[in-house]
């Protein structure tokens, strides 16, 4: 679109004051709206180094529990940064509404200007539109949860002492990860809700734990028998349906803990469950970095290239701009020094540029593999990319052998029983579809992750808890397997068991407290 | 809809918490650096933080993650060379037996192996104290000598004309201005008004006297307006100063040791860590402070540290020759009406027999006079000898400001350090 070029920019030079930004933001809202951005309203705030050091220790979030883990994340944060190894600059953001995103007071116009498109017009709109944030997360009311956590967690600390604490969130930071339900759609969060439900939750869950322990002889008398005073209405999850507990394995560890573990007191579970629950806020991300990443990118360049045409910036900031986008995006190749895996921010800018090309000017090849969407309008096959994918998906369905070939992908198999690692595939005809099917996989978390679920709780014998770790292409767990086990033995308070199965054939057996492998095996 | 926050004004040290329990959690780890640090720095190099390293698998958060071994698929970016069926030798050295180590994008860290942090000034002095069995020095003010300090005590309405406060003076103007132009201005729009009323009317009903008598009040108006002063001496405000005692803000420290052939490694690391905790305790409260180190055996010389703490000489043992060293320095370098003096001495306690008398007079005549304080530290097990027998009349003589303990091992530095500095210091 060739607009008549304004004779004057917005501002020049690289200095910024609130007036300027304000103006650039309204440019930049009505580009959006023009580019049909859904957006939740945006909280812009401009912060020091430093406060941007806390924020980044704490994952972004506003207001975070006390614990030793983000005290360290931010010494190896200012360590990097005093070094220069790292820059600040680029962005933090919040999934929330209003969706918060910060700008470092140091930046110069530049990067203000392209923070705000990258983080207030692009996550914030991916955070709006991609259906695992609408499904899994609830951005009106992140940060009330937050609030209640903190002054939760604070509370306990006060009452049971912070090495308490502290011990129980280590535990449950270790087990986070297998704190998330996968299918089922979690209730929203909301902190009042939560803070009226809390005190009932506290004796209600009690109770129901106290009925399933009930059953272990030596318990007080005449209690009723566990399956009998059990309503369908007590047991969603089919937990006690079948002689076998649980009936089905379960992937959530942590909310397996949190309505069972024998020993916990009601604060611990209450725990437990904050924990699971901003576990379950971040799920997404961990699921769509690159898309995430790309679609902001993709909209910093774009708008920043209308700001540009439309006369609002001058050269030496969009030169200064191109510079620092081409940093942003690069992809080192593997046998570079400063190679560490594959840039989201490069693989998803990239493809989405592509989904543009192929909509805009198809040839052949396009033809051939993307015959949905080769000529359509970009903008609406744009907005379905977003909205419907995860990386996996999301990869799989766009990455088009341009892509490919521009970052020269290929695939090796490293396979330790093999003397040597065998290029599988490459860039070419034949290898497209190899390399594209390894990459998505690479992506889901299901094959990052080790697949570990509870298998039984013993729940009439010695309380112990048996875990099944189901093994894929005979990758066994790392070393880290035992330290986990002791904080989850820690929190179920009995021996706790993980076995390897790989095609239903046992391959390792653990166990914590560790005992003599003799005498189970 | 875009809101702007400025939240710079806002409490930084957001993480201090976080970082006080990272800290606290690996407070042996630190701990031990620390204590590396102090004894390999020297006594006046305290001004900086230090650099701690903690293994990274100390502070590893553990979670389920895959080990190496298996096979895997891994694409990378960036071939150059390779077609399919390429067999590659597998990369050195990556990966064996630890379990970090995994090809592929998702792992950062590798090949780091410590986790390195700076602690502050302040943290690694609290670390310091720590090592001591005390987390926090306790502060006791020194009592001033006789420098006094001019403070800004308000403001007066006299003064000399360099000490004006301007702001203040100009305010005061300003609002006088105000306060005396307020009823002329309100005078001088009601006869504007009237005047605009007079004018307006029809030409028939105008009253030309009453206009010119509007006319002539309008310029005297204005004209008291214009006279109104712009600043007046009734303005001036002036800075008050008032006198305050004020510690005297440099000190000297005398380190005197004994380094006669009983005197250990161990005993000079004793005393050495004794003198850094005064020389800190002293930097708290005077802006300069200067070391002077003495050692003695038969003789007594001024050294610098390395060959305070270092050296090797050795010999008999004559306490006095130390304290006229001391005595001649003070006379030569550090006029008492400049300097608070402080002498803190570690020995063992074995002195030359007739000795101990000579220095218990020098102490009493001559020296505690001018001091502001002395310190005696024993580091023997033994019993005492004739050296702490004479100090004990010095005792005596000076109580609030002659002090001796003995030090058996490491750990009762601290103690014995509070103890001797657990008073309030008077002056003589």
């Amino acid at each position: 679109m060739s607009a008549t070029r304004k004779r004057k920019p917005i501002a020049t030079g690289s200095d910024w004051n609130f007036a300027v930004l304000e103006r650039f933001d309204t440019q930049l809202a009505s580009l959006a709206d023009e580019y049909r951005l859904d957006t939740y309203p945006n909280q812009i705030e401009v912060i020091t180094t430093e406060q941007m050091m806390d924020a980044y220790a704490s994952v972004g979030m506003p207001v975070g529990y006390h614990h030793w883990s983000f005290g360290k994340q931010f010494l190896a944060v200012d360590q990097a940064y005093k070094r220069g190894q790292m820059g600040l600059a680029y962005e933090l953001v919040i999934n929330s509404d209003p969706c918060i995103a910060y700008l470092m007071e140091e930046n110069t116009l530049m990067m203000q200007v392209l923070v705000m498109a990258h983080a207030c017009y692009g996550h914030n709109s991916f955070f709006k539109g991609n259906y695992l944030f609408r499904t899994w997360t609830d951005a009106s009311s992140i940060v009330d949860y937050l609030v209640f956590a903190r002054r939760y967690i604070n509370q306990c600390e006060e009452r049971h002492g912070v090495q308490a604490v502290e011990q129980l969130l280590d535990a449950c930071h270790a087990l986070q990860s297998y704190g998330v339900d996968r299918y089922k759609r979690p209730s929203p969060i909301s902190a009042e809700e939560e803070a009226k439900r809390q005190d009932e939750r506290e004796t209600y869950l009690q109770t129901q734990v106290n009925m399933l322990w009930r059953t272990i002889p030596g318990l007080p008398e005449g209690s009723s028998p566990l399956l009998a005073s059990l309503h369908s209405d007590d047991d969603p999850l089919g937990l006690h349906s079948g002689g076998h507990y649980p009936s089905e394995p379960q992937e959530n560890l942590l909310y397996f803990i949190e309505k069972n573990a024998p020993l916990l007191s009601p604060w611990q579970r209450e725990i437990v469950r904050i924990v699971r629950k901003l576990a379950q806020y971040f799920y997404p991300q961990r699921q769509t970095q690159v898309m995430n990443e790309g679609w902001a990118c993709f909209w910093h360049y774009t708008l920043m290239n209308r700001l540009y045409d439309d006369g609002d910036v001058d050269e030496g900031l969009m030169l200064e701009f191109l510079q620092s986008h081409a940093a942003v995006i690069y992809q080192p190749p593997f046998d570079s020094p400063h190679y560490s895996g594959i840039n989201p921010y490069a693989l998803g800018f990239a493809i989405f540029i592509d989904i543009k090309r192929i909509c805009e000017a198809p040839n052949d090849e396009d033809q051939a593999w993307f015959p949905d969407i080769a000529g359509t309008p970009w903008r609406e096959t744009l907005e379905f990319a977003m909205r419907n994918f995860k990386d996996e998906s999301f990869i799989q369905q766009f990455l088009s052998p341009k892509v490919m070939r521009d970052h020269k992908l290929f695939l090796v198999v490293d396979d330790d029983q093999a003397e040597t690692l065998e290029v599988a595939a490459i860039h070419n005809e034949q290898g497209y579809r190899r390399v594209r099917d390894a990459l998505a996989t690479q992506y889901a978390l299901s094959v990052r992750e080790p697949n570990i679920q509870v298998a039984e709780a013993a729940i009439r014998g010695d309380r112990s808890l048996t875990l099944h770790h189901v093994q894929d292409s005979r990758r066994p767990l790392g070393r880290s397997v035992y330290p986990v086990m002791r904080h989850l033995q820690q929190l179920w308070g009995f021996p706790v068991h993980l076995v390897s199965l790989e095609e239903g054939r046992v391959t390792r057996r653990y166990h914590w407290p560790i005992e003599d492998e003799n005498s189970t095996a | 809809m875009t809101y702007f926050i400025d939240r710079r004004p806002n409490a930084k040290h957001k993480s201090a918490v976080n970082r006080q329990r990272f800290l606290e959690r690996y407070r042996k780890h630190i701990k031990r650096s620390v204590e590396e640090a102090v004894n390999r720095r020297s006594i006046t190099d305290m001004e900086r933080g230090e650099k701690i390293s903690i293994p990274t698998k100390d502070i590893s958060e553990p979670v389920f993650q895959h080990g190496p071994g298996g096979a895997r698929n891994i694409v990378s970016p960036g071939n150059k060379e390779y077609v399919a069926g390429d067999k590659i030798s597998r990369p050195k050295g990556k990966g064996d037996g630890n379990g970090s180590g995994e090809g592929g994008a998702s792992n950062q860290g590798e090949g780091v192996d410590e986790f390195a942090f700076t602690l502050s000034r302040e943290e690694f002095l609290e670390f310091v104290f720590d090592g001591l069995e005390l987390p926090h020095l306790q502060r006791k003010p020194l009592k001033s000598l006789e420098e006094v300090k001019m403070v800004r005590a308000g403001l007066s309405r006299d003064g000399v004309p360099s000490r004006i406060s301007i702001t203040r003076s100009m305010r005061e103007a300003y609002a006088r201005r105000i306060a005396m132009r307020a009823p002329i201005k309100r005078a001088l729009k009601d006869a504007v008004e009237a005047l605009d009323a007079e004018e307006r009317k029809d030409s028939v009903l105008r009253n030309p006297t009453r206009i010119t008598e509007l006319k002539a009040e309008i310029e005297r108006l204005e004209k008291r307006i214009a006279g109104v002063p712009f600043i007046d001496t009734y303005d001036l405000r002036y800075h008050q100063l008032s006198a305050q005692p004020q510690p005297s803000n440099q000190a000297v420290m005398f380190c005197v040791m004994d380094v006669s052939g009983s005197m250990t490694q161990n005993h000079k690391d004793i005393a050495k860590r004794f003198f850094l905790l005064l020389y800190l305790f002293l930097e708290k409260h005077y802006e300069k402070v200067e070391l002077v180190f003495v050692r003695h055996h038969t003789a007594a010389r001024e050294v610098n540290e390395e060959e305070f703490f270092y050296s090797r000489e050795t010999g008999g043992t004559i306490v006095s020759s130390a304290l006229n060293l001391v005595n001649k320095i003070i006379e030569k370098r550090y006029p008492t009406s400049q300097w608070n003096l402080y002498v803190a001495q570690a020995s063992d306690g074995d002195n030359w027999d007739d000795d101990s008398n000579i220095c218990r007079d020098l102490l009493i005549k001559q020296l505690m006079p001018q001091l502001q304080y002395y310190a005696y530290v024993e580091i023997t097990p033994h019993d005492h000898q004739s050296l702490w027998q004479e100090y004990e009349s010095v005792v005596n003589e000076f109580p609030d400001r002659f002090a001796m303990r003995q030090i058996v091992e490491a750990g009762d530095i601290y103690p014995v350090f509070r103890e001797l500095f657990k008073r309030r210091l008077s002056q003589s």
